[in-house]
Formats: C-alpha cells, structure tokens, sequence
C-alpha cells in the first residue's frame, strides 16, 4: 500500500494544454474519486498515474518514489479500464493469472492466487470461460479479479461502471467499496458519475478543464461547494441558482421578489451575487421536512412534477429560471397549480456573481 | 389470413429464387475446377472430343504417369518445380508477413508524419499491374544477375505483397483496441511482450489470412515468372505448365495433372488454416 502525490502535473498535447499544473496528496489506503464532465482531464490525469501517459510536467509520486519515467509495469500498480480489456483469447483463470505469469511465478502460486481472487469476486464458476461468453457484469468482475490478483499498491479505476444497466452498476458500486473494505488499498477512481463519486469516495476531486475546482469529503462538498460550478455538479437534482441583487438588506430577485439574507452573510448594498439553494430546502408548505427559524416564502406556479415516490420534484419558474423544489409525503399536485414555496436559508449559499466563487459567511 | 397466405408464398418464392441463384453462381465458379480434374483423369481423345463428353466413359492415371515419367515419354521435372514453387512463395509470404505486420501494426498505433501519404503511396503501387513491371524488372534483374534466382522471384514477390498485407494487417490490429495492450503493460509486459503475447495472438486471424493471400499470389503468379524464370533452377509451377505446350500440339491432359497438383496444396492450405479466417476473435475482450 502506498500514497501517491501530484505535484504541479502538466499534461500537453503539443502546444495544447489539457491538464493545468494539479496538485494532490492521496493517503495510504484512502479512496480518492476523480470526477468531472467529460474532457476535464480526469483520464489523462489517471492514465499519468498509470504511466500510460507521458508526464509532460511537474512529478508524480508512489509510496514517495518518484515514478515519472518508469513504465506502467514498474509502477507496481492496477488498472480497470472502462471496457474493461480482457485479453479475448485467455480463459478467465488465464486472464486472472496472467500478471503472475509475466512475473514468472511457480504455477501452485498463480493457482493459488487466482483462486483466491476468483472467490473474492465469486468467479470460480466461471474460470474456465473465455470473456466472449460473459455477461457485462461477469466481464466487470473479471476486470478488477485481475487487478486484484497480485496485490498492486495502488488500484486505478478508469469508469469502471459506465458500460453496465443502472442496476447493475448499483450492485457493482457496493462490490467495490466492500473490496475497499477488505483489501485497504489506495484506489484512485475516474468517473462522471457523481453519484458513484459521492456514494464511493473518501475523498472527491472535482475536475473542470483541466483544473482541481475543489477537494473534499462527500459532506463537504455537498454541503460547502465552493463555487458554482461544483454546486450544480455535486448532488442531484443541482443546485438551483438565481441572479439577485442585495437591497436593503434583503436579496432581491429579477421579478422583484424579496427574501430576507441567509443567515451569517453580510453583503454590501447594491451588490450582485448569486443565490443557491437546492430542491431539498425549497419545499411546499405543508409538505416540508422539520426546518430552522429562518425561513423565505415564495410563491410559484408549477409546470411539471416527478414523482419519486418518498417525495415528488416540482418544477416552476422563479424570476425567469427553472427551480427544482421537492415535495415531501406527497399529494398529487397539477401543473399550473400555485404553491407557496418554504427556503430553509440556513442551508442556502451566496456566490460571487461574477466568478461564481462562494461567498463567507 | 390472406396477407399470412401471400407473405409465405412470397418467402418460399424468395428462398427459391436464393437457391436458384446461388446455383447457378456456384456452377459457373465450379465447372472449369471440375472439368481441369476431369480431364487429368481422362485420354486425350475425350477431352478433345466435339461434342464435348460430360460423362467419361474411362479414367485412367496416364497424364499423371507420364507427367512424372522420363523427358522422352512426355515427362516433365515437375518434383523440381513444385520445390521451387514451394520455397519461392513460402520465403516470399514469410518476409511479407514479417514486414505486413510490422508496417500494418505501425499505421494502425502510431502517428508519424507523412503517414497518410505514404499509405496512399503503398496503396497505389497495387494499382500498377504486375505485368507492366516486367521489362524493367527483367532489365534490373538482368544487370544484377538474379535472373532465373529463387532470390530474385522472393524479391519480386516480397514487393508484389507488402503493400497488400500492410494493408490488411493494419485494418485487423485496427480493430484490436488499444486497451489490450495497456491493460498487459501494467500487468507486467514491456511494450515488446505486450505485442506478442496479447496484440499479436488476438490478430493472428487476420495475419493469417494476410498470409494465405500472400501464398496464393505468389503461388499462382504466372507473368511475371514467365519472364524473371528461365529453367529448372527458379521455374515455378504455372510456368512449368507451359512445357506441355510444343510447336504443334497441347497436351491439354498433361496440363491438367500439373494443374491438379497445383491446386492441391492451396486448397490443404486453405482448409487447415480456414478457422483462423473466421474473424471474431477480438469479440468479448472488450465491452460487448
């Protein structure tokens, strides 16, 4: 088991810069999510990791040895791809044991360890097929039964999930974690996903053009993001954002409605920011959850609804944007109905609305 | 129930014409094959009978006893030429395997400059027909002194088949996706062993049919043999069957046994490696 560092990692193609001078400690057996939209650089900054890719700047560290010039096979690492690249014309035990193999080990040894990682991954009934004839699901098992196989210090997974039914990716999201659980290793883990990041991580990067926006445990950075961009990004449905201006201390939207200032904020007179509040703390009367003593009332016409089942999402429109709201034990409820909406400004956020960087409270 | 009733005599009508037309096609491919067997089997007067006689009444062995028999009873060295024939094409489709899947996995992984172009340049030299290379070819042959070589006919052929094999190799590890590679890079290969023990074995169908073409052209490449060959030390088989031919006469039954000699090692060498041309062996290893 090992710690990996980032330190100032460049990557360019030519004169194309696509990952900016990132810096990032992971600890020893931490489970680090690298998430971010697509082409955000959170690939290419893994398969640096990896030593797929050339480093074209900067250093990076495993188990505090510097490994930028050494190929992927001096790494001591693993990697799960996202087709997950299983070596067609091997059975499943000779792709499990195929590590080994290179390695030169005595065959009881491959044996040995195979079995034990096919029972990990309850594969041993499988072990004499060839990947042609595997489920998804199976496939995805093998994929990380060879990442297993021989103890690597640091586990890659690059989208390990996205080829697979939601169902499917549910199960396999709990499978990882509980092989976390039980191997204790450092795992650097690449997806889009955010559920998957908030659901898996440790610790979460979010990534956007090739920039780190923010680090920090699930809670964190759900509960703190710090700008707009990871507020929308991190939790679903996404934060909903609206333009406003203070005024008399108050927060003024575009229509003219007023809500008194979230707790804690002091801002300026006059000056524009952008409010936040996500659908779980904007909630109808009557159909909200136990709140704070602050609260805002706004009230709103409902265009669409999505029953959840526990609760129901509301969509409406407040000064020109789309809300998201949730209804908790909920009735039917028309479109076009009106409602008066509860925000719970406790739990709301103030952005700079220029640089959408989170304002102190 | 009347649409039921006309979408079945529309499908059997269909699955008629199918096998009519499938017939027919294989009777025009099969015939001349049958018909060159035949008439290995059978005396000149029949062959040469008008009309022609579709049911032999005789088969004897006797083009084939005096093809192999003395020069003065119609014999001709056909043990001599089907070795050279058979070191010829196999040194020739070897090299052009070797560079086929050096060049092809080139284009398929790496870029380089000029790479279009020079694909394209490798590609328009197979528009050039062999047989407008064969005075130049006999010409620098000839100042060289390869002619009528086994080494001169392996150049020749190495050049007619390089281009074709890039070609064809470079569009099956096209489709070896990259990922196998990596995946065996980190599980310990070098970029070498990576090639070999993964890239190399998931391919193999495709290099093998590479391989087959390339025999088969130069195992049955006549022009340009007929030329760069003079005599019984480089002479190939279809250029040996010329010597059935004299001033006056065919002997069309002779020409037939070699023929059938001829076909039989391709047609071995087709079957043993006709599994590996199913292609389909790069499914599975990546998402399905």
């Amino acid at each position: 088991m090992a710690n990996v560092t980032l330190r100032n990692v460049v990557k360019k193609y030519g004169v194309l810069e696509v990952v900016h001078s990132i810096n990032l400690e992971i600890a020893d057996s931490e489970f680090v999510v690298l998430v971010g939209p697509s082409g955000c650089g959170k690939s290419t900054t893994l398969r640096m990791v990896a030593g797929l890719e050339a480093i074209s700047g900067g250093e990076v560290q495993i188990g505090g040895r510097v490994v930028n010039d050494l190929p992927p096979r001096e790494r001591n690492i693993s990697m799960v791809f996202q087709n997950y690249a299983l070596y067609p014309h091997m059975t499943v035990r000779e792709n499990l044991g195929f590590s080994l193999k290179v390695a030169k080990q005595a065959q009881p040894v491959i044996d040995d360890a195979v079995d034990k990682a096919a029972e990990i991954l309850s594969l041993t009934p499988l072990l004499d097929r060839k990947p042609g004839a595997l489920s998804g699901g199976q496939r995805q098992r093998v994929a990380m039964g060879r990442a297993i196989v021989r103890h690597p210090e640091v586990f890659l997974f690059d989208e390990p999930l996205s080829n697979l039914d939601a169902k499917l990716r549910t199960q396999m999201r709990v499978e990882i974690k509980k092989l976390h659980q039980k191997l204790k290793s450092t795992i650097i883990y690449v997806t889009h996903d955010q559920v998957e990041a908030m659901t898996l991580a440790d610790r979460i990067v979010i990534m956007r053009d090739g920039h780190i926006e923010q680090v920090g445990t699930p809670l964190e950075v759900f509960e703190n993001p710090l700008n707009t961009f990871v507020a929308t990004f991190i939790g679903s449905p996404p934060m909903n954002l609206l333009d406003a201006v203070v005024k008399d201390g108050k927060l003024a939207f575009s229509d003219g409605t007023l809500i008194a200032m979230p707790p804690g904020y002091s801002q300026a007179e006059g000056q524009a920011v952008t409010f936040g509040v996500r659908a779980d703390n904007i909630m109808p009367v009557g159909h909200a959850l136990p709140h704070g003593e602050h609260m805002a009332e706004v009230e709103m016409e409902v265009n669409l609804t999505e029953p959840l089942g526990t609760e129901t999402l509301l969509f409406s429109v407040l000064a020109g944007k789309e809300v998201q709201a949730k209804m908790f034990n909920p009735r039917p409820v028309q479109t076009g109905e009106r409602m008066t909406f509860q925000i719970m400004l406790d739990k709301c956020h103030l952005f700079d609305a220029e640089t959408g960087a989170a304002l102190k409270r | 129930m009347a649409t039921n009733m006309n979408h079945r005599i529309r499908r059997h009508s269909l699955k008629g014409l199918h096998f009519f037309g499938l017939f027919s096609a294989m009777m025009v491919l099969c015939v001349p094959g049958l018909w060159i067997v035949l008439n290995s089997f059978r005396p000149t007067v029949e062959i040469m009978a008008k009309p022609p006689v579709w049911i032999p009444n005789e088969l004897n062995l006797d083009h084939y006893r005096a093809m192999f028999g003395g020069i003065g009873e119609g014999g001709v060295p056909v043990l001599t030429y089907f070795t050279n024939s058979l070191i010829i094409s196999v040194t020739s489709t070897v090299i052009a395997i070797l560079i086929g899947m050096a060049g092809g996995y080139a284009f398929a992984r790496y870029k380089f400059k000029f790479k279009g172009g020079v694909f394209v340049a490798l590609m328009v030299t197979r528009a050039v027909p062999g047989v407008a290379l064969s005075l130049p070819l006999f010409i620098i042959f000839a100042r060289v002194g390869i002619i009528d070589t086994h080494l001169g006919m392996v150049m020749a052929y190495v050049a007619l088949n390089v281009p074709f094999t890039i070609w064809l190799i470079d569009g099956f590890f096209r489709q070896v996706p990259p990922e196998l590679a990596e995946a065996a890079e980190i599980d310990g290969c070098t970029r070498w062993q990576a090639f070999w023990r993964v890239e190399f074995p998931v391919a193999r169908s495709g290099i093998a049919s590479a391989g087959i073409f390339a025999f088969l052209t130069s195992w049955n490449e006549y022009a340009l043999a007929s030329q760069l060959t003079r005599s019984t030390t480089s002479k190939t088989m279809p250029v040996g069957l010329l010597d059935f031919t004299s001033e006056f006469t065919l002997n069309w039954g002779g020409m037939c046994a070699l023929a059938v000699l001829m076909i039989i090692p391709a047609l071995i060498l087709t079957f043993l490696v006709q599994k590996h041309l199913i292609a389909g062996l790069t499914f599975g290893g990546v998402k399905g």
